[in-house]
Formats: C-alpha cells, structure tokens, sequence
C-alpha cells in the first residue's frame, strides 16, 4: 500500500514516455490533480499566515488533522471528512480562546494539541493496522487519492478562493495595520475568525497531500520564500503559488520513481527553494546596498 | 527614551532647531479659516472610563487648516479624547461634532495615525503598500491587474503623497527595513492619502530621536497650514510642536484648559492644572519653552476626584 515498493518505476531520460506512462495510472493523474489544487489553496492562505504570524495556529490545526483522520476512518466515514471537520473545528476553538486579544494561548493550545495527537495515536491502534499505519496520514502519501477526493478538495478550494477574494484586501490591510484599518471600518477582529476557518479547511486539504505534520511544506515554506524574493504583495503571492505547485508536482514525480514517501520530496524541495531564495537575496544584497527601483517595477505595481 | 529625557535637554532642542522655523504670520490661521462649520466643535464635553471620569468641560473649536495639541500628562486621557473623536468612544456629557456630523459618522474623511506601532524587519511589504491601504485598503474584493484610469489615479495619489511626505527615497523599500522616523513619514503619508479634512495623530514624535522629532514635526506643521488639513496631534512634550501650533488643550486630572498657545501656555495656568510647579521661559527670539513639565502620572488621589468644573483658560 505504500510507496515503499522495491520495483518501483524505473526513470528513463524520455520525459515524454515518463510522463505518459505515468498519467496511465489513474491514481497518478488522481495525485498530481489534487496536488495542483492543494499547492494553490496552501500556498494563498498561507501567505496570509506568514504575513500574519499564526504559523502556530497553523501548526495546531494541522496536529489535529491527524485524529480527525484517524477517528474517521475508525468511524468509517472516510478520512476526508474526518480532516475537514477536526481542522475547522480546531479553528474556530482558536478563534474562540482567543477573545478579544490578539494573544494566542499558545500553553492551553499545546496541552490540548498534545492530546489529541495521543487520540489519533490511539485510533490507528484500534483500526488495527490497515491505514498502513500513522506514516501515511502524518508524512503523506499520493496513493488511493480517489476522484471523489479530489472533486471534494476541488468544491472546497474553490469556496476558499472566493472567499479569499472577497475579503483579501481588507484582511491584508488588517494583518499589517490592525489599529488603521479598525479606525476605517474594517471589521478586524470578524476577518480574524473567517481567516482561522479559512486556515483550518486550507490545512485540512494540504494535510492529505503532504501529511498532517508536513503541511507547512505547502503553507510556510512557499510563502516565505517568496518574501524573501520580493516585497510586492502582488508578486509574492503569485510566486508562493507557483513555488507550491513547482514543490507538489516535483516531489510527485519523484516519489514516484523512488521508495521513499512523498511529503519527505515535497518538503525538500520546497526547503531546497528556500535556501536557494535566501543565497540569492544575500547574493543580492553583495552585489548592491542602494538600489534605486526601476520605473518599469514601479508601473507595474 | 524620550520620556526619560531631562528637561534640561528639551529646553536646548527648543532652542537649537530655531534657525529652521520660517516667520510665522499672526494672520494665517485667520486666513485659512473659512466660514464654513467647524471641523471639530467639542462643547462641555465629559469622557468616563470604567466608571471613573477622565476629563470633563473640555470646549475645543477647530477649524480648517488648523493645528491644536493635545497636551497632559501620561494617564491622563489624550488618547482617549481620539477615541471619542472616531466615535469608538462616546462622551459621557456635552455634544461632540466631528466635521459636522455625530463622532463616527465622518471617519472616511479622517485620517488617523495610531499611538507608537512599528514594524519590524520580517514585515516584507513596501512602504508604497502601506501607504496604498490608506487609500482602498478597506475595499472588499480584490482590484484587477487592468491598467485602468481609477488604477492609475491610485497610483498617482500614492506617489503624490509620498512625494508630499518627502519619502519619495524609501517608499520602495520594505517597510520594515526603513528607520522609525521614515516609517512615521510613511504613516502619516498614508493618513494623508485620502486627502482627509483633520488627521488625529497619536504622538507621533514619540521614540524618535530629537532631529527626527523637529523635522516630522515641521512635516505636520507645513502639511496642516499648507493643504488645509485641520491637525490633532496628542503630545506629551509641547515643546518640539510648539512653534506650529495653532491651539493648545491641556488636559489634567483637576480640569483643561485650552486657547491659543499664548494664552494658555503661561506658567500661572499650566502650574494650577498640574499642581506642581511648571515654569514657561521665553527664548531669545520671542518662542515659549515649557521647563518642569511633569512626565509622571497625575496623582492617584486627583486621579478619582471628581474632576468636575474644568476652567478652561483663553
């Protein structure tokens, strides 16, 4: 059941061929498919959590996705359900524990992150074994991701796109500037909870693709590597996107050819990313202190 | 830091930056002051908090164009008196007009800029950006990369205002890569941007050094008399913003007082407000310099003495 087969595909340097034979699968064209849409929603929202600093709400969230998985499918209601519901459900008990201040309990937070992990531990033990054990649900894994997965993982990126879009500008003038954007009649503290739910459904998607303690793979390290690159909030999004989707499909492609298992590539080349952005901006920094900034960058704004 | 500063040094920074100030007309404040309603009318007003009152018969008139501070000591209510002014607040007594209309009701003519935030080096957004969100920040959906004339209007209006704050320089740069007295200008460029007809200023020299301090303060003076934008500006140190000052409102824990700067700034009234000595000197060339202001809180016992029968001065 899981990537560990020892005859697993070999890599011939036809990239056409490769690619054909490896779409002839349908789990594969099933992977590569959901992978797409989970780069693009983790990557977004996570963005907005780098710019914010709720990279621990994050954390949380995703922690419990993994009981949820685990108790679904002890339920038998399938483990999509179980990541959705715990993952949103966990946001909003952060939303709520917040109150009023922008404070996160971060001891009451852990202490109940703690336990509930021991739950998911629990359940996999009760299911006896065949989820192929807590590796798949907390390092990921591209097999069995059914069609019906990925049109749910579609319905729900689509609903947190739009809503994103919705309140994405007057959540990103609250994230940096609270007091501003509260003394203009942004609902500040209203944006915070949708954001939290928006948060919880994004981890729940990229949990299934990456492993639940993998998520800021696609959530953190795009995002971060993009503002380190540039400063634009325009431009860094975009390539926040085009860093998970590059990180996703790469680290499909090569969990594929190989036995190890998939959220170890994605993770390493998203982390190979950011290494990368960070000699470059130091490269950068090198070679020119005071840069005067092009009118073409400016226009582009 | 500031607070910490011996007035000795304020008295010293007062005069030293004398050379710079431009002669000041006695008929400018008259000149830009138009008939029209005032855009701050404050009558008899009172503010309680938790049960207990700040401050009460406080009378303030602001008109168009003009720069009046809110002095007091720390603790005292300065920034709450902004809070009532954006109507996140209400008085607790009198009628309180904010450009005309009841506190709240006006604030997308309002810029405001929050007491001391700084951003620090991980906030990896331009300073343009910042600025930017002043302007539609608070717009629902999210605008299309189509060059449309609204689109390049924004622009402009952001590069205008940037020009306006002379942060033409750095607005490009991370935000939090810039120094506080930059980040400040920028701040107040984004106050600026929606062209506001009274900007409230929660100490805005606060945390910066004392060149910085007179230069952003001649900043807001120039922008007040110049673009016709009324200013509120809390302070708690009078002397850097003095010169530019249109009306002063001295808040304390026994009444306020408030009027033109000569007519308040007198050691006779800001002695009795306090009730510790305070003393005004009169600089060489003819300016008031506040020595013995007090940097402390009020006193507990005049804290929750009903602070009724506020004698206001001027």
């Amino acid at each position: 059941m899981l990537s560990a087969d020892p005859a697993s595909p070999a890599w011939s340097w036809d990239l056409v061929g490769d690619f054909r034979l490896m779409w002839s699968y349908p789990f594969m064209v099933n992977a590569f498919r959901a992978g797409a849409i989970v780069a693009v929603v983790s990557a977004v929202v996570g963005w907005f959590v780098v710019l914010r600093r709720q990279t621990f709400a994050a954390h949380t969230v995703s922690t419990v996705a993994f009981p949820g998985a685990a108790g679904a499918v002890l339920l038998g209601v399938g483990a999509v359900y179980g990541y959705f519901t715990l993952c949103v459900a966990a946001a909003l008990v952060i939303a709520v524990l917040r109150g009023g201040g922008d404070r996160e309990e971060s001891a009451l937070t852990g202490t109940v992150q703690a336990f509930l992990l021991a739950c998911g531990f629990l359940f996999i033990a009760l299911y006896k074994g065949l989820l192929g054990g807590p590796q798949a649900i907390l390092f990921g894994t591209f097999l069995g991701i059914t069609a019906h997965q990925v049109s749910v993982l579609l319905g729900v990126s689509v609903v947190v796109l739009a809503v994103l879009a919705l309140i994405g500008r007057p959540l990103l003038f609250s994230s940096v500037d609270p007091q501003v954007a509260a003394g203009r009649g942004v609902p500040v503290r209203a944006l915070s909870v949708v954001f939290l739910v928006l948060l919880g459904a994004a981890t729940a998607e990229a949990g299934q693709i990456t492993g639940t303690l993998l998520v800021f793979a696609l959530m953190v390290i795009p995002a971060a590597t993009a503002r380190t690159v540039t400063a634009r909030p325009a431009a860094s999004l975009a390539l926040a996107v085009l860093l998970a989707c590059a990180a996703t499909w790469l680290g499909l492609v090569a969990a594929y050819y190989s036995p190890y298992p998939l959220g170890f590539f994605v993770t390493s080349f998203a982390f190979a990313g950011y290494l990368l952005a960070l000699g470059l901006r130091a490269l950068h920094g090198l070679l020119g202190r005071t840069r005067v900034p092009l009118p073409a960058e400016e226009a582009a704004r | 830091m500031n607070r910490a500063m011996p007035t000795t040094a304020k008295f010293h920074d007062a005069g030293a930056d004398s050379g710079v100030r431009r002669p000041r007309t006695a008929g400018r404040a008259e000149v830009v002051r138009d008939g029209s309603e005032p855009v701050l009318d404050l009558r008899d007003v009172a503010v309680r908090v938790g049960g207990r009152t700040l401050w009460s018969g406080v009378n303030i008139r602001v008109g168009a164009g003009e720069f009046t501070a809110v002095l007091g000591p720390n603790g005292v209510g300065k920034s709450t008196m902004i809070k009532v002014l954006l109507g996140a607040l209400p008085a607790a007594q009198g009628e309180v007009r904010v450009l005309g209309a009841r506190p709240g009701q006006a604030n997308d003519r309002i810029g405001y800029l929050p007491q001391r935030r700084s951003f620090d080096a991980s906030m990896r957004i331009r300073g343009i950006d910042v600025v930017r969100m002043g302007l539609d920040g608070d717009r629902w959906g999210v605008p299309l990369p189509l060059p449309t004339a609204r689109r390049r209007a924004a622009r402009e209006r952001v590069a205008e205002v940037v020009e306006l704050v002379g942060a033409s320089a750095y607005a490009h740069r991370p935000i939090g890569q810039c120094s506080g007295g930059e980040q400040q200008r920028l701040l107040i460029a984004q106050a600026l941007v929606r062209r506001p007809r009274l900007v409230l200023l929660d100490e805005p020299l606060d945390s910066l050094d004392l060149s910085h301090q007179s230069a952003v303060a001649a900043l807001i003076g120039r922008i007040c008399h110049h673009e016709g934008v009324a200013v509120v500006m809390v302070a708690h140190d009078v002397n850097p913003i003095l010169h530019h000052l249109d009306r002063v409102v001295y808040l304390a824990a026994g009444g306020s007082a408030t009027g033109t700067p000569r007519e308040v700034i007198t050691s006779g009234t800001l002695t009795g407000l306090y009730g510790t000595p305070v003393e005004v000197l009169t600089a060489s060339d003819g300016r008031l310099v506040v020595v013995g202001q007090p940097e402390v809180p009020a006193p507990h016992t005049g804290r929750h003495a009903p602070s009724g029968g506020g004698h206001a001065v001027g």
